[in-house]
C-alpha cells in the first residue's frame, strides 16, 4: 500500500520563495492552533516534509529522519537550492542502512526552519508581512509537537524508529520520552540531552555576528529588501568549525596556502582552512535565513530534558512506573568536541537507570561532530544491525528482494 | 555461612576426571536449533530459566546473549569494555553498550533483571567485592563463572617449576594479564560469605567439561578448572 496522499497546499508568496520548492507540504493546526513551550500559540502552519519508500498494510515501518541545525527535508534528494547530493544518503536509500526498500521514510523540515515550513522568513498571516522577530519562540519539544501532527496526518500510530544526528538526536530523545508508546526504536547520534555551556557560547557568537550586521535591520531585513548575509555568513564559518576536529583541519589542510607560493602580509585568504571557511559561509547564505538560524540555535540552546523532569534525567524515560518500552540505540564518535561522548554516556546511564533497552557505540573517527554525515562504514554498519534486530522484534519482514530479475 | 561446603566429603566426588557420568553436554537444553557455544558459556545456559531478564556483564562478541536470545527466548541486554565486542553485538542485533562494568553497574536498579551474568571476568575485576554485590543487587539471580586457581596444574606449575602458572585457560604471562584477582573456589565461597551471598548453585567442571562433583573445596577445588556459581543476595 503506499502512503496516503498528502494535501499539499498551495505555495505560499514569501520572503524567502519555498513555495516552489519539491517535496510535500501540509497545513496543521488549522482548527486548533498548536500550543508552544513559550505559552503562545501558532496555526495554522506549514511542514513542509519529504517521503521515501511505502508505508506498508499496518503501518508499522515509518522511519522518521530528524534534521540537523542547517538541515532540511531533502535527505536523498538533489538539494534545490545548492544542487548537492540528499544529506544522508550514506545511510538511506534502497539498500542503506535505513533501507528504503523495507521501511517508509519520512523527514520533516522543523518549524522555525527556512525550507517550506513554516518559519520567521514566511508570511504571518495575521499582518501578510514577513514573521521576522514576531514569529514565536520555539524549542525542541515544539519541533516535535508539529512532527506528530504530521505522523497524525499520515494516518501512523506508532513509528518504528526515530533517528536524527545533532539536533535531530535531541528531537529523537523528545520524542521517546515524550511519545514512548508511538516510538518503537529511537537512534540519537552525536547528540546530548542538554545543551551545554560551551554549545549555548558558541551559539551566542553566531548569533552576534548575525545581529551586528547593520543588513539585519533589528530582524526586519526582509521589509526592508536587505539580507544579513555577512553576519549569517561569519556565524556559520565559526560554528563549522566546531563540526570539524583539529585533526581532521589539519588532515585537509595542515597550514597550507592557497593558490599562492608564499604568505603576503596581509589579510586576504592566504591560507586554504580560511579559503574554505569563507566559501562555507558564502554558499551557506544562498540557502538559509537568518532569522531562522536565530530561532533555531535558541531552541537547541533552551534544551534540557533532564530539567524538565525534576532535573533527573532518567525520569524523562519511566513510563507507567517502570521502563521506557523504547528500545534505543546510542551513537557517538571519539573526536566530536561538540556533542562529546560523555553527553552520550549520560544519556546512556540515565537510560540504565531504569532498565530501558539500549545500545551504545562510540565510533573512531578524527572526523569530528560531522562524522554522522559521513563515510562511517562501522557506524553504518551498526546501525543497520541494530535496525535488523529491531525489525525482527516488531514482526516487520526481511527486506524485499530486488524488484530487477 | 553456606555450610554445603562443609558438608561435603571428599568421597563424594570422583577422583578421576573423566569418570563422571553427567557431563555438561547431556545436561544442556534441546530446544531449538543447535547452537555451539564453549563449555562454561552453556553451563551457565543451563542455569537461566527461559523468557527472563538478563545482563551480561562483560559480554564479549555476544556469543552467550546470542544463544540465550534465541534458545531461550531471553530479553537479553549487555555491557562490553572492548569497542570491537560491542560493535559486533550490536551489528547482530544485540542490546550492549559500551561501559566499564565497575562504573556503570552502579546506575541499574534494583531487581532490574532475573539474571545478572558474569563469565569468565570476575578476575578481571578492580574490585570483585562491589561488582558481586552489584550483580546480586541488580539481578534476583547472579551466575558467576571463573577459572579456578586451585586446579592441580596451576599449582603443580608453581610448586614444580616457582614460576607464576601459565595455562590455556589463563594465557598470560604474570606482566601482562588482565587477570588481577585470580581465586580459588574456596576463596570464592569464602567471598559469598562475606559479602552476604547465598550460593544456590555450583558446577565445578574439568578440563574435559565433565562435572566433577558438587562441593566446593577439597578435592573439587583441586579437580575443578572452572566453576559456575548461581548466586542471590542474602
Amino acid at each position: 500500500m503506499s502512503a496516503p496522499k498528502p494535501s499539499v497546499v498551495a505555495p505560499a508568496d514569501t520572503g524567502s520563495n519555498t513555495g516552489s520548492l519539491p517535496g510535500h507540504r501540509v497545513r496543521l493546526g488549522v482548527t486548533t492552533p498548536m500550543r508552544l513551550d513559550s505559552g503562545q500559540e501558532l496555526g495554522p502552519f506549514t511542514i513542509a516534509y519529504q517521503t521515501y519508500g511505502t508505508l506498508n498494510a499496518d503501518r508499522s515501518n515509518a522511519v522518521l529522519i530528524c534534521h540537523a541545525l542547517t538541515g532540511d527535508h531533502f535527505v536523498l534528494d538533489t538539494h534545490p537550492i545548492t544542487g548537492k547530493p540528499g544529506w544522508w544518503e550514506m545511510m538511506v536509500g534502497p539498500g542503506k542502512p535505513v533501507d528504503t526498500d523495507r521501511y517508509f521514510v519520512i523527514c520533516s523540515n522543523v518549524i522555525g526552519g527556512c525550507m517550506g515550513s513554516t518559519g520567521p522568513a514566511e508570511i504571518d498571516p495575521a499582518t501578510g508581512e514577513p514573521y521576522g522577530l514576531n514569529f514565536p519562540v520555539i524549542t525542541i519539544a515544539d519541533m516535535v509537537r508539529a512532527q506528530t501532527l504530521l505522523i497524525d496526518h499520515l494516518g501512523i500510530g506508532q513509528l518504528f524508529c526515530v533517528l536524527g544526528g545533532s539536533m535531530g538526536g535531541m528531537q529523537v530523545l523528545e520524542w521517546a520520552s515524550s511519545y514512548p508508546e508511538r516510538v518503537f526504536a529511537a537512534i540519537p547520534v552525536a547528540s546530548a540531552a542538554r545543551h551545554s555551556a560551551q554549545n549555548i557560547a558558541f551559539h551566542e557568537v553566531g548569533r552576534q555576528a548575525i545581529m551586528a550586521d547593520p543588513d539585519w535591520c533589528g530582524g526586519d531585513y526582509l521589509r526592508q529588501g536587505k539580507r544579513p548575509h555577512r553576519g549569517l555568513a561569519v556565524a556559520r564559518m565559526a560554528a563549522h568549525i566546531t563540526y570539524l576536529s583539529e585533526p581532521a583541519l589539519h588532515r585537509k589542510f595542515g597550514r597550507n596556502l592557497q593558490n599562492r607560493a608564499q604568505i603576503t602580509y596581509g589579510f586576504d585568504a592566504d591560507f586554504q582552512v580560511e579559503s574554505y571557511l569563507r566559501h562555507q559561509g558564502i554558499t551557506f547564505v544562498e540557502r538559509f535565513d537568518a532569522n531562522s538560524y536565530l530561532y533555531i540555535t535558541r531552541a537547541m540552546d533552551y534544551f534540557d530534558l533532564a530539567a524538565d523532569h525534576d532535573g533527573v534525567l532518567a525520569n524523562a524515560f519511566r513510563h507507567k512506573g517502570g521502563s521506557t518500552p523504547v528500545r534505543f540505540c546510542v551513537a557517538s564518535f571519539t573526536s566530536d568536541w561538540l556533542f562529546p561522548t560523555p553527553e552520550s554516556r549520560a544519556v546512556v546511564h540515565a537510560l540504565n537507570a531504569v532498565a530501558a533497552n539500549v545500545s551504545f557505540v562510540e565510533i573512531e573517527t578524527d572526523k569530528g561532530h560531522d562524522a554522522f554525515l559521513l563515510d562511517e562504514p562501522e557506524f553504518h554498519q551498526v546501525i543497520r544491525g541494530f535496525l535488523e534486530g529491531c525489525a525482527e522484534h516488531r514482526g516487520l519482514t526481511a527486506r524485499r528482494r530486488a524488484r530487477s530479475a | 555461612m553456606n555450610g554445603r561446603a562443609q558438608r561435603m566429603t571428599d568421597a563424594d566426588m570422583s577422583p578421576l576426571d573423566d569418570t563422571s557420568t553427567r557431563t555438561a553436554d547431556s545436561a544442556r537444553s534441546g530446544a531449538g536449533r543447535p547452537r555451539d557455544i564453549r563449555v562454561d558459556l552453556r553451563l551457565i545456559a543451563d542455569m537461566v530459566d527461559p523468557g527472563s531478564r538478563v545482563l551480561d556483564v562483560g559480554c564479549g562478541d555476544g556469543a552467550l546473549l546470542d544463544f540465550l536470545t534465541h534458545e531461550k527466548g531471553v530479553d537479553g541486554r549487555g555491557i562490553e569494555l572492548s569497542m570491537d565486542g560491542v560493535h559486533r553485538c550490536v551489528k547482530q542485533g544485540l542490546s550492549v553498550i559500551q561501559g566499564d562494568a565497575e562504573a556503570d553497574l552502579k546506575d541499574y536498579p534494583a531487581d532490574a533483571f532475573d539474571y545478572v551474568i558474569l563469565g569468565q571476568t570476575l578476575q578481571a575485576m578492580r574490585e570483585p567485592k562491589r561488582v558481586l554485590e552489584h550483580m546480586v543487587r541488580i539481578g534476583r539471580h547472579a551466575i558467576v563463572s571463573f577459572p579456578n586457581f586451585g586446579y592441580w596444574r596451576i599449582r603443580f606449575q608453581l610448586l614444580v617449576h616457582g614460576r607464576m602458572p601459565v595455562t590455556e585457560q589463563l594465557g598470560y604471562q604474570w606482566w601482562e594479564t588482565p587477570n588481577i584477582h585470580l581465586c580459588t573456589i574456596a576463596d570464592f565461597v569464602e567471598l559469598c560469605r562475606v559479602a552476604g551471598v547465598t550460593i544456590e548453585r555450583g558446577v565445578i567442571v574439568n578440563r574435559a567439561g565433565r562435572v566433577t562433583g558438587s562441593g566446593y573445596g577439597g578435592l573439587t577445588n583441586l579437580l575443578g578448572e572452572q566453576a559456575v556459581f548461581l548466586l542471590r543476595r542474602g
